[in-house]
């Protein structure tokens, strides 16, 4: 469904991705974990077309997007709930789940809406709130609702557990599986959460300094002692291929 | 403010701070009231007025002391109501409050000029007000609603002004064939003016924005053969009521408006006559800011002041919507511009100078950034006021800075700072008015 080739990006003179390969199939979840900094971030912008990629391919169902502006790339069927989460805070729950939808044709509206308020009764209880006096939790199920207002095919997701309490992680966890099993939608999840993530993901990629450093599927990863020091026990093995600095969450 | 002065020696806070506010006065003052030349039979003397520097301090003095007592006062008493009750002292906080009002402001208009009160000054000082309150409608859509901040709004209305004078001159087209024409002009160099800035925002777009401004208005000086330099373009038509001249004669085989109607003549319906001509423009204006605030386009520039990259990832194109705001907002100061025109019968570039655009966005803002009735009230505090206290003189502009000080301590938000949303659930109602109007972060 969507294969990245051979992927480069940079800021400036930083050059953040050194040549990504990586492979999303209809129906999968698929994660990307990795430290700070690893460009996890970087690779769904550049998916959505900033920055632009400066070398490689990404192509969805077929079709070249990496040239995509970014209001093209969203329109060919792919939503993107992006890194601390960007809903707008001073309008209502109601109006940013409206603005999910502008890319859609308005009589799908109503049914979208109820399918959305069906997989997070607690957007339906805040429904005329505005999105900034949300809390964070609700937040982040309003940004994945907005995301599915579009009817995607793809969703990607970057960071939903970020500053999330556990318990509330788990929540958005559930919900994401559901997204996935009930309503057929491609789940892309970019997490620093490793081990949430990589329960649920049917497969898994690992990012180290801009490059994929392992793959596999995600029970396979969970197992593997690299990762398991590295991302989620607190790095005291020596992983592979470069220590993360970073304990588990 | 309460609970500090609470929670240390009251009395000598209260001193110090006090103290401090003089002290700021005196030094301001020394430079700005001590010294003063004047011009002696001897040549230039240098004047020495300590007097009014102290004299200043120590209004500032009790000024800042009495402030503070009473702030610290009405704290108390808020504190000692319940929260609710405070939110209902205002009856114009709740979305249904404020919709009444905007109606009985919109009647109040309409009988204006049959009212006793409402004789020819009235009605002409009450026409310019109308002129600001649509020119604050009209930026309220690319400041209040897109969030691009514009400081050179002004040059919109110069060239619908002047697309209007020299259209009618040139080839003496009337009015209301001006009218549209002046707005797609006007529209046009929003669209010019919109393409550099699209990358910008905040303050580097303030600034170029107004750049364009004075461009607009040097542009206007020096075409001397265009627009007549400095001279202006006089004789701007008036405009007519379908054809039939306010006049008190008309010209060969013509009617007047007085004649068709059988009325007497008299120079007020005219003057009754822009008024409500405005009024039927600014409403416009308003009509469709409301209704475009429900379409698409209209919730895309609020999604897009909210957060531009939120837009990008949702499949909005933040290029036609910023584009689209620019060119409808200057769009309707075409039309106010080429109204400005008619009325006043002579433009030249200095009606066009960067304070206008100042007055504009100092309405937007103080009215609350997207409230429709604020801008009302602030285009009456701003404009309506200073104009019926011309008797004021010089201290004038002394109460206007006062009044925006006022503003700044008790509404820093804008006078109505509450934005009601564009859709509801028919079975949920609307948040409450004691819903926090400050956006603020809850954490799980």
């Amino acid at each position: 469904m969507l294969s990245i080739r051979n992927l480069e990006a940079s800021y400036g003179r930083i050059q953040a991705l050194h040549g990504v390969d990586i492979d999303v199939e209809a129906g999968e979840i698929v994660t990307l974990i990795g430290a700070n900094g690893a460009g996890k971030t970087t690779l769904l912008m550049t998916l959505c077309g900033k920055p632009r990629a400066g070398k490689g391919s990404i192509t969805f169902e077929g079709e070249d997007i990496t040239r995509l502006p970014t209001y093209q790339i969203v329109r060919r069927g792919i939503a993107h709930a992006p890194e601390g989460r960007r809903i707008f805070p001073r309008m209502s729950v109601l109006e940013n789940l409206q603005m999910g939808a502008v890319t859609v044709d308005p009589k799908y509206f109503a049914d979208d809406l109820d399918r959305v308020l069906t997989l997070f009764p607690r957007l339906k209880e805040r429904i005329g709130q505005r999105g900034g006096t949300l809390s964070g939790g609700e937040q982040q199920m309003l940004a994945i609702g907005r995301a599915l207002m579009s009817r995607p095919r793809l969703l990607l997701l970057d960071e939903p557990s970020l500053g999330l309490a556990p318990l509330v992680v788990r929540q958005i966890f559930d919900i994401i599986r559901d997204i996935n099993r009930q309503q057929k939608v491609t789940v892309f999840l970019v997490e620093q959460n490793a081990f949430h993530a990589l329960k649920l993901a049917h497969r898994a990629y690992v990012m180290v300094n801009g490059r994929i450093a392992m793959s596999g599927s995600g029970a396979e990863l969970l197992a593997d002692a690299g990762v398991r020091a590295a991302y989620l026990e607190g790095g005291h093995e020596a992983p592979p291929p470069r220590p993360a600095p970073e304990a588990a969450p | 403010m309460a609970s500090r002065l609470a929670s240390k020696s009251p009395a000598a806070t209260l001193v110090k701070d006090s103290a401090a506010a003089a002290l700021v006065a005196a030094l301001l003052a020394l430079p700005l009231l001590g010294f003063r030349m004047t011009d002696t039979a001897r040549g230039l003397v240098l004047d020495y007025r300590f007097p009014l520097v102290l004299w200043s301090a120590g209004v500032v003095f009790a000024g800042r002391l009495l402030f503070t007592l009473a702030g610290a006062a009405i704290g108390r008493r808020l504190a000692a109501r319940p929260p609710r009750a405070a939110a209902r002292r205002w009856p114009l906080s709740g979305g249904r409050g404020r919709a009444l009002a905007g109606w009985a402001m919109v009647g109040f208009a309409l009988v204006l000029p049959l009212t006793p009160f409402g004789d020819r000054n009235l009605v002409d000082k009450a026409t310019l007000l109308l002129i600001y309150i649509m020119l604050g409608w009209g930026l309220n859509i690319v400041v209040g609603l897109a969030g691009l901040l514009d400081l050179g709004y002004v040059a919109f209305y110069a060239v619908g002004a002047y697309s209007y004078a020299l259209l009618s001159q040139a080839f003496g087209l009337s009015f209301w064939l001006c009218l549209p024409i002046a707005g797609l002009m006007a529209a046009t160099f929003g669209m010019v003016l919109g393409f550099p800035v699209l990358r910008l925002r905040g303050d580097y777009l303030a600034i170029v924005t107004l750049g364009f401004g004075e461009i607009i208005r040097v542009v206007l000086l020096n075409w001397q053969s265009l627009t007549g330099g400095p001279d202006g373009v006089y004789d701007i038509k008036r405009p007519s009521f379908f054809g039939l001249p306010f006049s008190a004669f008309a010209p060969e085989g013509h009617q007047t408006f007085a004649q068709f109607f059988g009325l007497a003549y008299s120079p007020n319906q005219r003057i009754y006559f822009l008024y409500y001509l405005i009024l039927i423009l600014a409403l416009a204006t308003n009509l469709f800011t409301l209704r475009i605030r429900r379409l698409p386009i209209g919730r895309a520039w609020e999604a897009l002041r909210e957060d531009e990259i939120a837009c990008r990832s949702l499949g909005i194109n933040p290029t036609k919507t910023k584009l689209s705001a620019f060119a409808i907002g200057a769009m309707f100061a075409g039309f106010a511009g080429s109204f400005f025109a008619t009325r006043q019968g002579f433009i030249s570039p200095e009606s066009f100078t960067f304070i206008e655009s100042a007055i504009i966005l100092s309405i937007v803002v103080l009215g609350g950034m997207g409230s429709q009735v604020g801008i009302v009230l602030a285009a009456v505090l701003l404009v309506g006021l200073p104009e019926w206290f011309r008797d004021l003189q010089l201290y004038r502009m002394l109460a206007f800075g006062g009044a925006m000080v006022l503003i700044m301590l008790w509404r820093p938000r804008g006078l109505l700072a509450h934005r009601d949303p564009t859709i509801l659930l028919a079975d949920h109602p609307a948040p409450s008015p004691a819903d926090p109007t400050a956006p603020s972060e809850v954490s799980p």
